[in-house]
């Protein structure tokens, strides 16, 4: 019935509308398709389907009832496992909504289930998670990418028609761009952190992968709007830019930073992104050749200040309230609490918990983390210059399409570098978008990224809804 | 002899409904452990912290009183440690920017007036409680997250009487701006002792310092203090430096014992609070705050002293605290004599917070009011009443909330004041004791004798300093 087939929300709820499925049929159908795939993909840390049923009770006027999506397991919703795909919190029931659950659940979302990704969202690739690696939908040997890439895989195979995702650096627009969907993070701080466990605090985003822009306005609508749990909120109303989407701007001048299209990205991907952006040349656009300082900075800065802030954020779990329980005999409280995080934490959480705490420490505080931070203000400034010329700044999402599976063996920042263009705009708290434009000689998705100014999910929204027409034409 | 080097640190729990970083009821004292809690306080996986206003603008506020420099572009740190009682692993404190820094606190000493530096005054938050049994350790997170002031001084301290007074003006000021209740039993106010000695003369700070924590009261910290003192002058008199270290106490007995060597600073890995944007303090908040300032008490005493010509003793129990200098400010408010005040003082703090004191009655609870106190002194020292029965009087007021006027005319407590009337009592009591007049000259105190038998003849009417007059006239007669 509807297999083989992209759903958008906007399209299931006019098939709603026109009878062709009913609600309880399209649940009936997500359901076996995970229970067909999933133990082959691993899409689902958990699955909630007796939540989505009851889902369909709720208010059927709200503009996510009975959609199937799903949720990464880092955001917490009352009553159900959220484990960040992790064995130090394997048992934890969240006793409190995220507020992106809440607004959600408020729109009658029907969640399907809790999403795997890296554990604590430590990766690109799935590979570090406690429990499993989810599966590329396109290639069953490739990576579905990270940390969200259970809710890549999860919209890749019709397990969901939209999933949330969070991004750290790339997280969100890195699966995207490997399983081939439209992947977005608004400005930092337009939706709430309140409730979504926390990987680098001050750069964490939740973000929305959907099968088309629409949907992401859509999304977008429901989930922006300032919390009073969050103090790092935007102090606006929700955005609603859903009647907006054909207002792109005329004389659209877009930055490409030469940085980014350089022989460190695959001649696939290159030419593919450079030959769709021409697309809305061909529109009218005006492509500039722009400058930007060279992403390789960003790995640096982003590496130090995001383990900095892993290392006190993963503080919390010592397993004394909540957590895992070292069996263990110990002597001292503390050396509880070690057990406990010792055995509780995997490799890639210990290790960036003590790089971390390194770079906090007393004496390499100021190399480190300061002089991280006072670098971020430089990329900061530069895409503040970057913007006083172009309206959005293009480029591709990722330097690769899906690599194989054991990629990230090895390799101690797998995460860092596979995440090289989507760091520089993360650490500036950028709306952006990475939008699938094409595939590569294997057949793995392409994605192409969209950047915008702070605040400006418009132009971001605009000109992907724009750029997606004149793909799909 | 050594001189006492000493600073203080002082946690002061400002007075919120509300906890430092959560939405979580702030009055925690006494309440069954483990309700008064949230995710937020629970330190949960993805709880964020949003900043308390009314905390802040008390820290500001005790910043500006104590004539603190304020940081415009404010911020809050993390503090890493791991302890069970630290929810979070970190504590949300302020490092390199507190709110208040270099500020002062003028406290009076026997000689005059001195000077306290402030270092800093910061905002942070309260950890949870660890309840320590025999074979377990409970953890009550009530008190998790609840506002904190920390102040600190410089080592300005010389004696003991510096850092109680100073104490004493400090808890007196977060009352009178009402920045917290600042109930010791209930914890709102503590204080960490930094002490050495050196000997007297020597310049410079000692090379050690030790470092007492949770000192819960003024009379507990006095005893630290004179413990330590004890203490440490035996290790010097010995040759030796006492250790750098952090002590602790067991009981309210002022004894302190180790508790960690300080031999170096602990790595706290602090760094900007992400969760939380940097604060700016704009000049309009400032000066919002400002105006909820008013008088602080130092002020008030020396415009009592200044204005009533009262004595700086008496001056500094009536300001001791607002409601009472507002009772004492609102009675005199017409009164132009600096006598009739000053006795009226005396009457205030000897009497009437006397009562009110053992039977624990408010001064707002008082069945009288100021004015009427006002008018029995005033009475007093018109002659028409001896303070024998201005007590009397005094107690009726207290008891029914009478007028004095009432009372003394319902009862006749009018004092003899009549010369004639005075004059026939004088005499029969010169008559009646004529046996004891011939060892007058010996013995001066028959003198209060005759006053007394006159006083018991009239039940205590006579005015007695014109019956005294009467008496010594006569008797110089004779």
């Amino acid at each position: 019935m509807i297999k083989n087939k992209k759903l958008t929300i906007k399209q299931v709820r006019k098939d709603f509308a026109n009878k062709k499925y009913t609600p309880e049929e399209l649940l009936a159908d997500t359901i076996k398709t995970i229970e067909t795939h999933d133990s082959k993909y691993h899409a689902f840390v958990s699955t909630t389907f007796d939540e989505a049923r009851d889902a369909l009770q709720s208010d059927e006027k709200k503009s996510l009832w009975g959609i199937p999506s799903a949720l990464k397991d880092n955001f917490n919703w009352i009553g159900t496992k959220t484990t960040a795909s992790s064995n130090i919190l394997k048992n934890y029931i969240s006793p409190y909504n995220a507020t992106v659950t809440q607004r959600l659940l408020d729109n009658s979302a029907c969640i399907l289930g809790k999403t795997n990704m890296d554990a604590f969202a430590h990766g690109s690739s799935t590979e570090s998670s406690d429990f499993f690696t989810t599966l590329n939908p396109f290639d069953d040997t490739r990576v579905a990418g990270g940390s969200s890439g259970g809710s890549a895989t999860a919209v890749g195979l019709n397990m969901s028609v939209y999933s949330i995702g969070s991004e750290t650096a790339g997280s969100v627009r890195g699966p995207a761009s490997w399983c081939g969907l439209v992947g977005f993070a608004p400005t930092f701080g337009r939706i709430s952190r309140y409730g979504v466990i926390a990987m680098g605090s001050s750069l964490d985003r939740p973000g929305v992968m959907t099968n088309s822009v629409e949907d992401v306005a859509i999304l977008h609508k429901i989930l922006s709007g300032q919390d009073k749990y969050d103090a790092t909120s935007i102090q606006e109303p929700p955005q609603d830019l859903t009647n907006e989407l054909e207002n792109h701007k005329r004389n659209l001048k877009i930055g490409l930073p030469k940085q980014y299209f350089d022989d460190r990205i695959d001649p696939d991907v290159l030419e593919n992104v450079l030959e769709s952006i021409k697309l809305l040349e061909k529109q009218g656009a005006e492509l500039v050749d722009i400058d930007l300082l060279d992403p390789k900075y960003s790995i640096a800065v982003y590496t130090v200040v995001q383990r900095s802030e892993v290392s006190s954020n993963l503080a919390r779990i010592d397993g004394i309230r909540y957590g895992h329980f070292s069996e263990k005999n110990a002597e001292t409280l503390l050396d509880q609490i070690a057990l406990n995080r010792g055995e509780g934490f995997g490799h890639e959480a210990i290790q960036r918990s003590m790089t971390g705490a390194y770079t906090l420490s007393s004496g390499y505080y100021d190399a480190y983390y300061k002089k991280a931070q006072q670098v971020r203000t430089l990329i900061i400034r530069d895409f503040d210059k970057a913007f006083e010329n172009v309206d959005v700044i293009m480029a591709p999402t990722m330097p690769t399409t899906a690599p194989k599976l054991g990629v990230t063996k090895n390799n101690p920042i797998f995460g860092e570098l596979a995440d090289v263009l989507t760091e520089p705009s993360a650490l500036a708290g950028l709306p952006c978008i990475s939008i699938p434009t094409g595939y590569d000689k294997n057949g793995l998705p392409i994605g192409t990224q969209i950047i915008g100014k702070q605040f400006d999910e418009k132009s971001v929204l605009t000109t992907a809804h724009l750029f997606e027409k004149l793909l799909n034409n | 002899m050594y001189q006492l080097v000493i600073g203080l640190e002082v946690h002061i729990q400002p007075s919120t409904k509300s906890k430092m970083f959560c939405g979580c009821n702030a009055k925690y004292f006494g309440s069954a452990p483990n309700t008064y809690t949230c995710p937020v306080c629970l330190g949960l996986p993805g709880a964020l912290p949003v900043p308390n206003k009314v905390a802040i603008e008390k820290c500001l506020k005790l910043g500006l009183a104590l004539n603190c420099k304020i940081n415009k572009q404010s911020k809050f740190d993390r503090k890493h440690y791991f302890y069970p009682d630290l929810p979070k692993g970190y504590q949300i404190s302020q490092y390199d920017m507190p709110f208040c820094y270099e500020g002062f606190l003028e406290i009076d000493t026997d000689k005059d007036a001195k000077r306290i530096r402030i270092t800093r005054i910061h905002m942070e938050e309260d950890t949870a409680k660890s309840i320590h049994n025999e074979n377990e350790t409970l953890i009550d997170i009530n008190k998790s997250g609840v506002p904190l002031v920390e102040l600190v001084t410089e080592p300005d301290f010389q004696d003991i009487k510096e850092v109680l007074a100073f104490a004493k003006r400090l808890r007196q000021i977060v009352r009178y701006l009402d920045i917290s209740t600042a109930d010791m039993e209930k914890g709102q106010m503590r204080f960490e002792l930094n002490m050495s000695l050196k000997k007297a003369g020597d310049k410079g700070l000692p090379k050690y310092k030790v470092e007492v924590k949770n000192i819960g009261s003024i009379s507990v910290l006095e005893k630290v203090i004179n413990y330590e003192y004890e203490r440490q002058s035996k290790i010097l008199d010995d040759g030796k430096n006492p250790d750098q270290e952090t002590r602790g106490l067991r009981d309210l007995s002022g004894k302190t014992h180790s508790q960690r060597k300080k031999e170096v600073a602990e790595d706290y890995r602090y760094f900007p609070e992400p969760d939380i944007p940097p604060i700016n303090v704009d000049d309009k908040w400032l000066e919002e705050i400002k105006i909820q300032i008013g008088e602080l008490p130092q002020d008030k005493k020396y415009r009592f002293i200044e204005n009533f010509k009262l004595e700086p003793s008496t001056a500094e129990t009536i300001i001791s605290n607002k409601n009472r200098a507002q009772w004492f400010e609102d009675a005199i408010e017409n009164e132009k004599n600096h006598e009739t005040i000053a006795l009226f003082g005396k009457w205030f703090i000897r009497d009437v917070l006397g009562m009110a004191k053992v039977d624990k009655i408010k001064l707002k609870d008082l069945k009288f009011g100021g004015k009427d106190l006002l008018e029995l002194v005033q009475m007093i020292r018109n002659g028409e009443l001896s303070g024998t029965l201005a007590k009397q009087v005094l107690d009726e007021m207290y008891k029914t909330g009478a007028k004095p006027q009432e009372i003394v005319e319902k009862r006749g407590l009018k004092l003899v004041s009549d010369e004639g009337e005075l004059n026939e009592i004088v005499d029969r009591v010169l008559r009646d004791n004529s046996k004891v007049l011939d060892d007058i000259n010996k013995n001066p105190n028959i003198i209060k004798f005759l006053l007394g038998q006159v006083m018991k003849m009239t039940k205590g009417k006579a005015d007695p300093q014109k019956a005294m007059k009467l008496i010594e006239s006569k008797l110089s007669k004779n």
